[in-house]
């Protein structure tokens, strides 16, 4: 146990500190703001790398557990902790890394924002809720974290708030992810009901251990083990989380927010949250064959789904958005056909180049006037180099161009996965044309934005672009770096990622390049990643004015309204759940209608009838006499009323010294006896 | 009694005073948050965690929070000319400092029976509430729960019935 | 002085404190947070009674003070909203403004 492990709290804890502080900050300590936000990233990036160096040290497969009784209920006692495995490791490292760079990012992209000191100070919350999700050894630290991260992101999307649209936005990602974090509450409390812990891992009583998970996989209902439907109910949470069908809508309106937010929370992180809760608690969701195969479906489809929609969106942001769905997918696949390690290889260079493409879209977007529309944006390569480059980079490692960048590593291997996996080939297949629809509509983007364009392609309004400052160029540099070498960790020749996730030595074997199975993936995802650039680049290499239609429009109208509608989706559930809603409130007036109004009448009628009595008996029985009783009633309430002055203060003060009065003769009382 | 009571009936007093106190109404308002919280870290140092979160729950989540609403609500009520103070003011202090030395006197000068420092069995816990609502004070309970009913759907025609008819006059605005 | 006297001591000011806010503001909100401040001081007394009471392990004050607290929060609820239809009357939230309860 080493210093790095026993302070691993401090990697929440500083940002935490960071965020409080900048709340109750003046708004124009702006500078302070900012510096205490990434000073307290640096603090949490140096203690990450520490511990990853820790994690290194206690070689493959080593896991330190530290849990602490929080606070005692009764007889009960609720325990929390951390852990520190390579998964966690990782994990904080990358989160760190790349918020920094987000961190250093967004001091220029806001630069000229009012509430420059409000960004930093949910930034840094955000920042820390995620490293805390990170390093929860418990399922209910985990969602306290999980739920300050959706905190977070509602309150970042909803950053403008003065824009409609982005206060929806926030609402709708706010509501969307609930209804996932509903279906995980309940996986939770099903998990606690059987196994008596939420912690992870304890010394052998852990939930994910040997014991529970014996437990667990004993019988449940119709058919499937209590392990397999609380497993089924977290992946419910991480579909919410991670923008998989059906709960994907949120996650391309969430792109209202600032674009560094896009960046770090709606690409890089905290989307990549709910793939990492299915990593941690893949020994439970593994136990029963059929969720894997049901997470590895989804993700299929969605990746699908996703890459065929961002094909015919317009909004420089939405694109990456919807890529962002559709490389999620892919990592749910991942996990589902081949385990954490291949998962998790991806999540982390999609974290890299994912981050890189969004910022780059913020340098284009912050120096073109806020303008996202790519058919209105053209010919920045000469503009914005630095901006082009770093772009490039990133765009050609989310298509999978082959042996270079960090993302055919990643996706390849997935794809491997898929292909060998037990679910048969259909989700290869359904992977494989994401990927080529990924190099297409990445192709399509890189052509609108930055490819150098006749005078003609310009309109004549087009935003001409600067290249942004170096404070953004420079975090783009170093992504870009980050969207390549990482790939080189976890090639086949030498799978030192997942070796180092899965706890075994990693072998350097480059014998394994040139195997058979190798090169025909090879020609598979190289043959998908060529063939959607290169089709990408004869379709659109031609377009000539903004106002022409797309290329695809004038082919395919009815496919293209189709994709560009987004399948129709959000207008389905608009529908469905309002007339859900309207045939629900009919009935209930129908009953209200039917029963209580009837019940209503008949007391009704009751009641006039025995006041029709009352009242005969009244007039001839007992007025004569009560009203000569109420004449010297009326005097006395007359000379009563002079101290109903009708201020209620004046009644209180007199019965509080009526109070103390009652005390003392009590007290009398007792001390005359 | 221990620094933390010390410090926690510090933080409830200081919290009350400013709560009644204070001239802005949303200083207030957090003020009376404060105390709040205070009086559930009194009750966290009696062993009574339940009521403790209980509080937190209904007092600071709930009540805090609605007062703050009718404070926005009914921004600008405080006129800056007439002070902060009712008229008969003085009358009210002495009424409040009158009974609080007459109960205080009281507290001080009693003798409970069992008023040693030793603290009897430890408090009920969740489970053994739970039954106790569920089977001594059912009633009670069922009860409450109409009360609640009661008031909500009270507090939402008052709330609603001035708008009603205000909105025929007002429309043209 | 020690045992369950200073809690009642606690929760003697905090009741004082509450009556005055009642007693001496003119805004009917701070009358409301005084009349919450001077209920909390009551359940106060009833927890500390429960603990260094006889019967502690009956949990009846620890009942009490659950029920008190319902009963709080509909007064709040209630009370709050008697508020906003005054002010919406009368354009205020005085307390001494709406004398027409006078008999």
């Amino acid at each position: 146990m080493s210093w790095f492990f026993h302070h691993l709290w401090l990697i929440p804890a500083a940002p935490l500190l960071a965020a409080g502080v900048t709340a109750v900050m003046p708004r124009r300590f702006r500078a302070l703001a900012a510096g205490l936000a990434m000073g307290a990233l640096v603090i949490a990036l140096a203690l990450s790398l520490g511990a990853l160096v820790r994690a290194l040290a206690d070689g493959p497969g080593g896991r330190a557990v530290f849990n602490f009784a929080w606070f005692n209920f009764g007889a009960y006692e609720l325990r929390l902790g951390w852990v520190l495995d390579p998964l966690s490791a990782v994990m904080l490292v990358m989160v760190s890394f790349v918020g920094l760079l987000i961190f250093i990012y967004s001091t220029g992209y806001l630069a000229k924002d009012d509430n420059y000191t409000r960004f930093f100070c949910f930034l840094a919350l955000f920042a820390a809720a995620m490293l805390g999700l990170v390093i929860a050894n418990s399922l209910l630290l985990l969602f306290i974290c999980w739920e300050l991260v959706g905190l977070a992101s509602y309150l970042l999307i909803g950053f403008w708030f003065q824009k409609p649209a982005a206060a929806a936005a926030a609402r709708k990602a706010f509501l969307t992810t609930r209804i996932g974090d509903l279906a995980l509450l309940l996986g939770m409390v099903w998990l606690y009901a059987r196994s008596g812990t939420l912690l992870f891992y304890d010394a052998g009583r852990g939930c994910l251990e040997a014991g529970a998970l014996a437990a667990l996989g004993g019988a449940g209902i119709a058919g499937l083990a209590a392990a397999g439907g609380i497993a089924l109910l977290l992946f419910a949470g991480a579909i919410g989380k991670s923008g998989q069908l059906p709960l994907h809508v949120w996650l391309p309106d969430a792109m209202e927010g600032p674009t560094p937010v896009s960046a770090l929370i709606h690409a890089a992180t905290m989307v990549a949250a709910g793939v990492f809760l299915m990593a941690r608690v893949y020994p439970l969701a593994a136990l029963e064959p059929v969720v894997p195969q049901i997470i590895a479906w989804t993700g299929a489809l969605t990746a699908l789904f996703a890459a065929s929609i961002a094909v015919a969106q317009t909004d420089l942001k939405r694109i990456l958005a919807y890529s962002t769905v559709s490389q999620l997918g892919f990592m749910m696949l991942g996990l589902g056909a081949g385990g954490v390690a291949v998962a998790m290889f991806h999540l982390i260079t999609h974290a890299f180049f994912k981050a890189l493409l969004f910022l780059g879209a913020g340098s284009v977007i912050h120096s073109c006037h806020h303008e996202q529309d790519i058919r209105r944006l053209g010919g920045l390569r000469r503009a914005m180099p630095a901006t082009f480059a770093t772009y490039a980079v990133g765009m050609m490692a989310v298509s999978g161009v082959p042996l270079l960048f960090s993302g055919f590593w990643s996706k390849d291997a997935i794809l491997h996965a898929a292909h060998a996996g037990p679910n048969g080939h259909a989700p290869f297949y359904l992977g494989l044309a994401a990927a080529v629809l990924t190099a297409f509509y990445m192709t399509r983007q890189m052509v609108y934005v930055f490819a150098a364009r006749p005078a003609a392609r310009r309109a004549e309004d087009a935003p001409a672009g600067r290249e942004s400052p170096a404070v953004m160029t420079i975090p783009l540099g170093i992504l870009a770096l980050g969207a390549i070498l990482p790939g080189f960790l976890g090639t086949p020749a030498w799978p030192w990622f997942q070796s180092f996730l899965s706890g075994q030595p990693a072998v350097l074997d480059p014998a394994r390049l040139v195997e058979h199975g190798f090169l025909v993936m090879l020609a598979w995802s190289g043959a998908a990643a060529l063939g959607g650039i290169a089709a990408g680049w004869l379709l659109y290499r031609r377009s000539v004015s903004a106002r022409d239609p797309d290329v695809l429009q004038t082919r395919f109208p009815v496919l293209y309204r189709l994709l560009e509608r987004k399948y129709f989706v959000d207008e389905a559930y608009g529908w469905f759940f309002g007339g859900l809603i309207r045939a629900w409130a009919k009935g209930c007036e129908g009953l209200d209608r039917i029963i209580t109004e009837g019940l209503v009448r008949l007391a009704a009628y009751a009641v006039v009838g025995l006041g029709w009595v009352a009242r005969v008996a009244d007039e001839y029985l007992i007025n004569a006499g009560f009203d000569r009783g109420c004449a010297r009633l009326r005097f006395g309430g007359d000379s009563l009323a002079r101290l109903q002055a009708g201020r209620a203060q004046g009644y209180l003060r007199l019965a509080g010294v009526g109070v103390a009065t009652l005390i003392l003769l009590l007290l009398w009382g007792c001390g005359a006896r | 009694m221990s620094p933390a009571f010390l410090i926690l009936a510090l933080l409830a007093v200081a919290g009350a005073v400013a709560a009644v106190g204070l001239r802005n109404l949303i200083h207030c308002a957090l003020a009376l948050a404060v105390a709040l919280a205070a009086i559930a870290g009194v009750y966290l140092h009696l062993g009574a965690e339940f009521i403790a979160f209980a509080q937190l729950l209904v007092y600071l989540g709930a009540v805090a929070i609605l007062i703050l609403f009718a404070i926005l609500l009914t921004r600008g009520s405080e006129r800056s000319g007439s002070g902060i103070f009712s008229a008969g003011w003085g009358w009210g202090l002495g009424v409040a400092l009158g009974l609080l030395a007459t109960v205080a006197g009281v507290f001080v000068s009693a003798r409970f029976p069992r008023a040693a420092a030793a603290v009897s069995a430890a408090p009920a816990g969740a489970r053994e509430l739970g039954t106790d609502l569920m089977t001594r004070h059912i009633l009670a309970l069922e009860l409450i729960g109409l009360l609640l009913t009661a008031a909500l759907i009270g507090a939402v025609i008052l709330a609603l019935h001035e708008r009603g008819r205000e909105a025929a006059p007002g429309e043209g605005r | 002085m020690n045992g369950v006297t200073p809690y009642l001591l606690l929760s003697a000011v905090l009741f004082a404190t509450g009556l005055a806010g009642a007693l001496i503001r003119r805004n009917a909100i701070i009358v409301l947070i005084g009349i919450e401040l001077m209920l909390n001081a009551a359940n106060l007394n009833f927890i500390a009674f429960a603990r260094f009471g006889p019967g502690a392990e009956q949990g009846n004050g620890t009942i009490f003070v659950l029920f008190s607290i319902g009963v709080a929060a509909a007064e709040a609820a209630v009370g709050l909203a008697l508020i906003i239809a005054v002010y919406r009357h009368f354009k205020s939230a005085q307390v001494d403004q709406p004398a027409t309860l006078r008999g």
